[in-house]
């Protein structure tokens, strides 16, 4: 897969049959969907009923009224659920190697990375489609937007970005991971606390001093806090600056770290 | 360059997983067109040798050459040549088996009219058709298995390995792989498939490579196996108990051999191809009955208890139940 070999010759076709291959693979994820459409479910009613519970629980008692507090929460829901979302990415590909459909896509005459980037193209339009959904939700609830489109689309487009990043991380997860499962225990498991001690539901100034330190470097809280500025209005460029070094940081950090795992456990047969 | 004639040659192909030595010093060579049955108990290293020539696999030592390529430096070009249908099924079980072949074929390369058109072609060949439409994970385990082959043939490989290709099919399934793979060979394919079934390498394969632990204990054509392990022999089956005494002496005066008796059975080593003919004779004129007389070659079970000094299944020390992954 990604065994940078020796040249293999043009044998490969070139970056553009990469890219091709990888196209067909995501569509395979996506197809995927379409005959397991509990599993849009997953990551489409989740964070809906996130939206709602918090809304209507939490709302009078945080911000005084529910249409202030959806101002509030909803950019932080979507960067909330594009790091859960990023776990299909680990539970997809521990899934492909554990069945053998890994080792399908291997003995074909594509590029070695196609199979990891399909995956991981595959995921990011899921993270797109979570977040129109949510958008959608978050409008029809009665969502303002104080930018302009243009500041929607920034918004998405930084989501994607951190993403892409934190893909990496589960995909290293789905390289160590035994099975599946272990994939979604130990996501769902380490992402939680990660997505709560953040300002996503409450602002930063409620919590206790330490907390709130850890709070402030937490990338989820930048990020939200970046989608906040790009959607409602405040502060953009700090905390979207800080995202991007987060993402390039996570990303030089895991992106070499995983393909280093999945070569190693590929080589062990 | 190897010689034309070789579709697949391997030298001294070594490969360990920690302290097992799964392959230690595999030296064989397929020829173009033909078929290599490469047989062994669990363990032995089938599955090793067929992953390292699909290039999933990097040896320790040794060569390895498929279609004139090497498996490790040109493993590209390999990949090209080559079909893989691995010992365990490895469909997408969430697509359909339609799905499964257009993925395959889009991802060779084909258009999406041609990867449709060969998809239903090879789901008709294999009998799919009613269940094309069904995500793979509805299938029976015979359905995934011949799902998987036909996945392996999508893009018409040079070679082929099948890495016990009948292990869960229904005798039917099973010969009709068998017809598959005749067919296959017919136009020109090479084949290199795993085995535990002796009779199916005795069935399907020109050349048998016997693998135990890693090494080569025997290689050859399946009649020459069986002569080292000795002559055939005739075996008369009695209907009448009490004429054993009788029936054995005529063979032993016919042959010259003493005869081994088996319950109703009565048989002679068959060194001599007359010895058929003077057997029937002396029946004949003795009015002895009966039931049924054949010459018998011996099975390869026979040849490998012979050679290895075990039986087949019986490989003690190795864990052969491995699973990869
Ligand atoms: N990835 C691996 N890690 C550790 N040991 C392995 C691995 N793959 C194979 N082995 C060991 O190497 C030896 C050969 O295994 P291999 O799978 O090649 O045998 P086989 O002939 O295919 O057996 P079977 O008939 O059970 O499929 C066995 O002892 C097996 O346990
Ligand atoms: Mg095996």
């Amino acid at each position: 897969m990604v065994d940078m070999s020796p040249a293999d010759g043009p044998a490969d076709g070139g970056l553009l049959a990469g890219l091709r291959q990888t196209g067909t693979l995501a569509w395979r994820t996506l197809l995927q969907i379409r005959h397991n459409p509990w599993e849009l479910g997953d990551f489409s009613i989740q964070p809906v009923l996130f939206l709602l519970l918090f809304l209507f629980v939490f709302g009078g008692a945080i911000a005084g009224s529910t249409a202030d507090y959806l101002q509030f929460i909803l950019p932080g829901v979507i960067v909330m659920n594009m790091v859960f979302v990023t776990v299909y990415v680990g539970h997809g590909l521990n899934t492909d190697l554990t069945k053998g459909m890994f080792d399908r896509l291997r003995a074909l005459p594509i590029a070695r990375w196609a199979p990891l980037a399909g995956r991981i193209v595959a995921d990011l339009v899921k993270q797109a489609w979570s977040i129109i959904l949510l958008l959608g939700v978050g409008f029809l609830l009665g969502f303002r937007l104080g930018t302009s489109p243009l500041g929607l689309l920034g918004m998405a487009l930084l989501v994607l970005t951190v993403a892409l990043a934190m893909s990496w991380i589960m995909v290293l997860v789905g390289v160590l991971a035994r099975d599946p499962e272990h994939v979604q225990l130990f996501g769902f498991t380490a992402l939680f606390p990660v997505t709560f001690v953040s300002n996503v539901f409450v602002p930063v100034e409620t919590m206790p001093g330490w907390l709130q330190v850890v709070v402030a470097v937490n990338p989820v809280s930048q990020l939200a806090d970046a989608a906040r500025g790009l959607l409602v209005g405040g502060p953009v460029l700090g905390p979207a600056l800080w995202s991007l070094a987060w993402a390039l940081g996570i990303t030089a950090v895991f992106a070499p770290l995983s393909v280093r795992a999945l070569n190693r456990r590929l080589a062990r047969g | 360059m190897r010689r034309m004639s070789e579709a697949i040659h391997v030298e001294e192909l070594h490969r360990s997983f920690g302290a097992t030595r799964a392959l230690a010093g595999v030296d064989l060579s397929v020829r173009r067109g033909s078929v290599l049955g490469l047989l062994g108990p669990n363990g032995a290293g089938k599955t090793t040798m067929v992953r390292i020539l699909a290039t999933l696999l990097r040896p320790d030592a040794g060569r390895a050459v498929v279609g004139g390529h090497d498996v490790v430096s040109q493993a590209q070009r390999v990949r090209q040549l080559v079909g893989l249908t691995g010992q365990y099924a490895s469909v997408d079980e969430k697509l359909t088996g339609r799905e499964n072949l257009v993925l395959i074929a889009r991802l060779l390369g084909q258009s999406r009219a041609a990867a449709r058109a060969r998809a239903d072609e090879l789901l008709r060949e294999f009998e799919l058709e009613h269940a094309a439409a069904r995500a793979a994970k509805h299938y029976s385990g015979g359905m995934r298995r011949r799902l998987d082959l036909a996945a392996s043939l999508v893009g018409r490989p040079e070679i082929l390995f099948l890495d016990e290709p009948t292990t869960g099919l229904d005798p039917r399934a099973r010969l009709s792989l068998w017809q598959l793979v005749r067919r296959l060979v017919a136009a020109g394919t090479t084949v290199l498939l795993t085995t535990q079934y002796l009779e199916e390498a005795d069935a399907l394969a020109d050349e048998i490579v016997m693998l135990d632990h890693g090494r080569v204990i025997a290689a050859g054509t399946a009649d020459q196996l069986k002569a080292r392990v000795g002559a055939r022999s005739l075996v008369l089956s009695l209907t009448d108990e009490s004429q054993l005494p009788a029936v054995a002496a005529l063979l032993e005066a016919a042959g010259g051999q003493p005869p081994q008796v088996n319950g109703r059975q009565i048989s002679v080593p068959a060194c001599d191809a007359g010895l058929l003919r003077a057997v029937v004779r002396r029946l004949d004129e003795s009015g002895l009955k009966v039931d049924e007389i054949a010459l018998r070659s011996p099975s390869l079970d026979d040849v490998f208890l012979a050679l290895t000094g075990h039986a087949t299944g019986e490989d003690g020390g190795e864990d052969g139940g491995y699973v990869p992954g």
